[in-house]
């Protein structure tokens, strides 16, 4: 085409209109792909909550149950382990958990229902490693000789106490996640439903 | 050529560009005649991609990407390797030779990418070739990462995991963005499936469009040479360069040396040494994907490790972003800033050859950060080592921001007129 030729600005202005509506056609087709790509129904219903019995653990012991995928820990802290958690009060970031990691009943000291009882998602809030727990106190755990018991992220070395809260300067920006839960009974956990959503 | 096989040539001439393709990208394509050892690289990088895709095909048969556990309590997609490994006739060869041949890619391209940081093969008018490479290296970072989860191991699972939630450090759509990359909530049977889609067929696709791309923008400028110098300036009075020789038979017989010694030293690590001594094959990837446990120490394969260095090299956060989101720029930026290269040069001269001693310092020295970035990366953190990686971090960024000055600060030695061969 030659450029001195007239531009028909009727013809121009119908262009212009159906390349619009191709153009919105071409990005409402382009819903049910990236759609697609988002969790199914079936993934989305997986999140059932699940049951712990807790009645076979011992002070000092940890289990670990799987909701939604990831581990969840129940870890039996002992009257000494908790005693850390003042130790570690002004080593950890977020003491008062102010940060939403945590249902209303869990924001205390403690970070959970019972103080005894410590029940949190095992991921890394950095980039979702699971942290390996490091209870033994001092230098026996590899930790230096000031180590009060913990968790350590084995990908990038986050350090966490025993409610779960991090220490200051790592990796990883907020606290562990606990999920929400209620007793059924004395012994056993309802991990993933607290009555209360 | 008898006069019938002219025929059908003439025949498939008027319809299709045959000889004269051959003419153009061979037979009469004309490549400076001082290519050198570093040479070798972009050929054997186009033979290496050949064998993923054809190992690639023959593996697709066999293995199957499914994350649910079969009657042993096995995954499936763990068991299918190991079907691969012990009973499907050759399949541990084919298997060997795709894994062998990742590691292999990356040793490759990264040899032809510093052959481009010797002799300046970026600056113009190679521009185009040098981003199209540099989009190249990323969709390979992303076909190998992908592919690296197919195998469902542990480090498959977790490496995946840690990836994945880096994009969840991006700010507002950054939750959301995982999980579409995900496809759930944690790194799941959604996610295998859509990695091994990409690995498969998308990116593949990609990567071949992009390769073309790569070598018709070579073939349009013509290559560079160890003398940094333009061949097509000095041309005989047929018009071909004087310093060029036809690429068809001079480099097809040149590359096939290449090509067999590149075989031996490949065949070597297949047969004798394929797991690369836990570096081309994590030993954790032995173990199936067990969502509930993070191995001790992970670490990403060897090919990522000086970019991950730089992603963990970020420890404070700046502007009410955490450290984690800066991590994952730093990461980013590391590789994109290479596709600037040509822009960020400004010596009078393209090869080391005749650049000053600057040049040489800087880049000794890039080297030498890129070698510890990579071995601090299988590494588990310390502080004293996330120093030393911070240190090489700031190295290789100043490699190439401070490049427009001291590449203009450098004493460089004049250019020969013609070429340099004995």
């Amino acid at each position: 085409m030659s450029v001195d030729q007239e531009v028909d600005s009727g013809r121009r202005t119908l262009l212009l209109a159906t390349s619009a509506a191709g153009g919105v056609a071409a990005v409402a087709t382009a819903v049910p792909f990236v759609a697609s790509l988002t969790p199914s129904e079936r993934a989305k219903a997986a999140g059932a909550p699940v049951e712990a019995d807790i009645g076979k653990l011992a002070p000092g012991e940890m289990m670990t149950v799987e909701w939604r995928g990831k581990p969840v820990w129940i870890l039996r802290r002992t009257p000494e382990m908790l005693a850390s958690l003042d130790k570690t009060e002004d080593k950890v970031s977020d003491p008062a958990s102010n940060k939403p990691m945590q249902p209303e009943y869990a924001k205390n000291k403690y970070r959970s229902i019972k103080p005894e009882y410590l029940v949190a998602v095992g991921i890394c809030t950095h980039l979702g490693c699971s942290p390996s727990d490091k209870f033994k106190v001092g230098a026996e755990s590899g930790m230096g000789a000031d180590w009060p018991g913990g968790f350590l992220c084995p990908c990038h070395g986050s350090q966490f106490d025993l409610a779960g809260r991090v220490y200051k300067s790592m990796p990883a920006p907020d606290n562990l996640e606990i999920p929400p839960h209620k007793y059924l009974a004395d012994s056993t956990i309802l991990v993933g439903d607290d009555g209360k959503a | 050529m008898t006069t019938k096989s002219q025929a059908v040539l003439n025949w498939i001439d008027e319809r299709f560009p045959l000889t004269s393709s051959i003419k153009g990208h061979l037979t009469e394509y004309y490549a400076p005649k001082n290519f050198n050892f570093w040479y070798f690289f972009g050929s054997l990088a186009l033979m290496v991609l050949v064998i993923q895709i054809v190992t690639g095909i023959f593996l697709v048969m066999h293995y199957k990407p499914d994350a649910s556990l079969n009657a042993a309590g096995v995954p499936v997609a763990f068991a299918s390797v190991e079907y691969i490994m012990r009973d499907v006739p050759g399949g541990w060869i084919i298997r060997y030779l795709h894994s062998t041949g990742a590691s292999a890619f990356f040793i490759v391209v990264y040899l032809h990418m510093f052959r481009g940081l010797l002799y300046g093969s970026y600056r113009k008018p190679r521009e185009l070739i040098w981003v199209f490479g540099t989009l190249i290296f990323l969709a390979l970072m992303a076909e190998a990462f992908m592919g690296y989860l197919l195998p469902w191991g542990q480090m498959s699972y977790w490496g995946a995991q840690v990836i994945v939630n880096l994009f969840s450090a991006i700010p507002v759509i950054g939750p959301d963005l995982s999980l579409v990359i995900r496809g759930d909530y944690v790194v799941s049977d959604a996610t295998l499936n859509r990695f091994f889609s990409f690995h498969v067929i998308a990116v593949p696709l990609v990567l071949i469009g992009l390769v073309a791309a790569h070598i018709i923008a070579l073939h349009e400028v013509g290559s560079n040479n160890p003398d940094g110098i333009e061949i097509k300036k000095k041309k005989d009075s047929t018009g071909k360069p004087l310093d060029g020789i036809p690429f068809h038979p001079y480099y097809t017989v040149k590359d096939i040396v290449g090509v067999v010694v590149f075989l031996f030293v490949f065949s070597a690590v297949v047969f004798f040494a394929p797991e690369g001594g836990g570096y081309f094959l994590e030993f954790n990837n032995f173990i199936p994907a067990d969502p509930l446990k993070t191995p001790p120490h992970i670490a990403p394969v060897w090919y990522f490790t000086p970019f991950y260095s730089i992603l963990r090299a970020v420890t404070y956060p700046l502007f009410g972003l955490d450290a984690k989101f800066w991590g994952v720029v730093a990461m980013g930026a590391s590789v994109v800033i290479i596709a600037f290269l040509p822009w960020l040069d400004r010596s009078p001269v393209k090869s080391i050859r005749y650049k000053g001693p600057i040049f040489k310092v800087v880049l000794t020295i890039f080297v030498i950060c890129f070698f510890i970035l990579g071995y601090l990366g299988v590494l588990p953190p310390t502080p004293g080592r996330t120093l030393v990686s911070q240190i090489c971090s700031v190295l290789y960024f100043a490699f190439f921001l401070l490049m427009p000055w001291y590449s203009q600060l450098d004493k460089c030695k004049p250019e020969p007129e013609r070429v340099n061969f004995k």
